[in-house]
């Protein structure tokens, strides 16, 4: 199983999960394999409550499988390191820094060589890139949640990862921010290879940012389907309204169609 | 300017109708001081005022102090471990439930004579309550993504309470400390009333009481509201510099 992934960064390979809850044992994942190439970017999306939150947090090493195995970079996952970042739906910034210092945090836990100068200049440069120059002193709370969720971005970036996991980070924007958002993750898909995994249930998202998608089915999650999305050079929202992409929408809706109806017949 | 004289003419205003009050129905001295008689009070007193003022407030502080120790301490562990706060929590509630002027006459006989001592226990004993709790709370519902973040970087538990834990909980632990000054500043009271010999501005009180100096008895009053509102203030300017970020800039 796992040849068939052997130059891939992440791996996932046959890993089954449960949680054990007040109600009795909830088993989420099942048998689930997957991979995504360097420099690749994955949407996984699939109902709510079917396990998507759980993939990020074994790939991100705060939560070990019951069984299988998670790889990155060809080793063996069993704690968090330091080449992984994350962001939320919730941004989690610290209300007492103000944007400039919540960028730097990674960089005062991460060991690196930058001395303080090299990581004020480093988090200005991202925060320039997601249009946040200007807003460097600004504390958290007197930015609106677009510019929150960018900020969020910039910290999960500052120390140059090699795996970003987003969970969901555009839910809870309008779809005017949210569609600004994601002009601005392509632009630092270009200035700042990484190897991403994003959760989401937004079908024109997982399209319009990712090189594959993936549908799990309803609970225990496994792969029920997968696309690969073709290379379609600069991106523009244009590109969601084409017919080619009314088509992949219509698929992968179909798909989640037949995901929720397996979780109803499961439950 | 307007915060000063707004407040400024307020007091000036109570004042005067005080004095109306006493003068309208003629009320003697030993029924209800009024502001004139306070001044040669002080006067008649002002070294005793000063120590003993001293006394009240350096005993009000450590006592204070170690309850912002041991609350701290409590609630952290019981903020970090669900099984410390199933288990300490009811015991805290039992003990925050007695009320505190039935124990002071009980640490006055178990250290009789230790003035400092005894007075410094109970300012501690009913004023660390709000501060555990508080501080379990503000653990206890740290959203799991802010140790997420930490976590996923490699954190340890010791970098993610320094970081994170500590300052988000902040607001809340000097909300329960400006609760706690007050509570704090009643215990050092009770027990200096009570003490036999005691010193502090709750024994001059006491002597006031026993000789029937009206006057006495409310200037000292005042004394203790000045030494509140101080003690008040100073937990305001520390919660300023420390937690100022927790207030909203008005729209």
């Amino acid at each position: 199983m796992k040849t068939s992934h052997d130059r891939d960064l992440i791996v996932i390979d046959g890993v089954s999960h449960t949680f054990a809850t007040n109600s009795g044992n909830l088993q989420v994942l099942d048998d689930l394999t997957l991979g995504v190439p360097e420099n690749g970017f994955t949407a996984i999306v699939g109902p709510s409550g079917c396990g998507k939150s759980t993939v990020t947090r074994l790939v991100a090493g705060l939560l070990k499988p019951d069984s299988g195995t998670v790889w990155l970079q060809g080793e063996k996952v069993t704690s968090p390191r330091a080449t992984v970042g994350m962001a939320f739906q919730n941004p989690v910034l610290l209300e007492w820094r103000s944007i400039l210092k919540n960028v730097m945090l990674p960089l005062e836990i991460v060991p690196n060589d930058l001395n303080q100068a090299a990581r004020e200049t480093r988090a200005r440069d991202l925060l320039k890139l997601v249009g946040l120059a200007g807003f460097e002193d600004k504390r958290p709370s007197e930015l609106s949640g677009g510019m929150r969720q960018r900020a969020s971005l910039c910290r999960a970036l500052v120390h140059r990862p090699e795996v970003l996991i987003l969970d969901e980070p555009f839910g809870a924007l309008d779809a005017f921010t949210r569609e600004d958002l994601w002009m601005t993750m392509h632009r630092l898909r270009e200035e700042e290879p990484f190897t991403g995994v994003l959760i989401t249930h937004d079908l024109r998202e997982s399209i319009f940012l990712a090189d594959e998608v993936i549908v799990l089915s309803g609970r225990p999650a496994t792969v029920q389907y997968r696309q690969a999305l073709p290379q379609r050079g600069p991106r523009n929202l244009d590109q969601l309204y084409t017919p080619e992409a009314t088509e992949m929408l219509n698929i992968l809706r179909e798909q989640i169609r037949i995901a929720r109806e397996s979780e109803d017949a499961g439950a | 300017m307007r915060q000063i004289y707004v407040p400024l003419l307020a007091m000036i205003i109570f004042l005067l109708f005080w004095e109306a009050l006493v003068w309208v129905n003629d009320w003697p001295n030993y029924k209800m001081a009024s502001p004139s008689d306070l001044w040669p009070a002080f006067w008649r007193f002002k070294g005793l005022f000063l120590t003993y003022g001293w006394e009240t407030l350096w005993r009000t502080v450590v006592g204070l102090l170690i309850a912002i120790g041991v609350g701290v301490l409590l609630g952290m562990v019981m903020g970090f471990s669900k099984v410390m706060r199933e288990g300490l929590y009811p015991l805290l509630v039992g003990f925050n439930a007695i009320p505190k002027a039935t124990v002071v006459p009980i640490v006055a006989l178990m250290f009789v004579g230790q003035h400092d001592l005894n007075t410094v226990l109970i300012a501690f004993m009913i004023s660390f309550f709000p501060i555990a709790v508080s501080v379990s709370i503000g653990l206890s519902t740290l959203e799991p993504e802010y140790r997420d973040i930490l976590r996923s970087l490699g954190a340890s538990q010791l970098t993610i309470f320094w970081k994170i834990a500590l300052p988000k909980t902040l607001p809340e632990f000097f909300g329960a400390l400006k609760v706690a000054v007050t509570l704090a500043f009643i215990g050092t009271n009770l027990m200096e009333i009570v003490s036999p010999h005691g010193r502090g501005l709750g024994a001059l009180f006491d002597s006031g009481k026993t000789n029937s100096d009206y006057p006495l008895m409310f200037a000292v009053l005042i004394a203790l509201a000045v030494l509140g509102i101080a003690l008040y203030y100073v937990v305001v300017v520390l919660e300023k510099m420390f937690a100022g970020w927790a207030e909203r800039a008005p729209d």
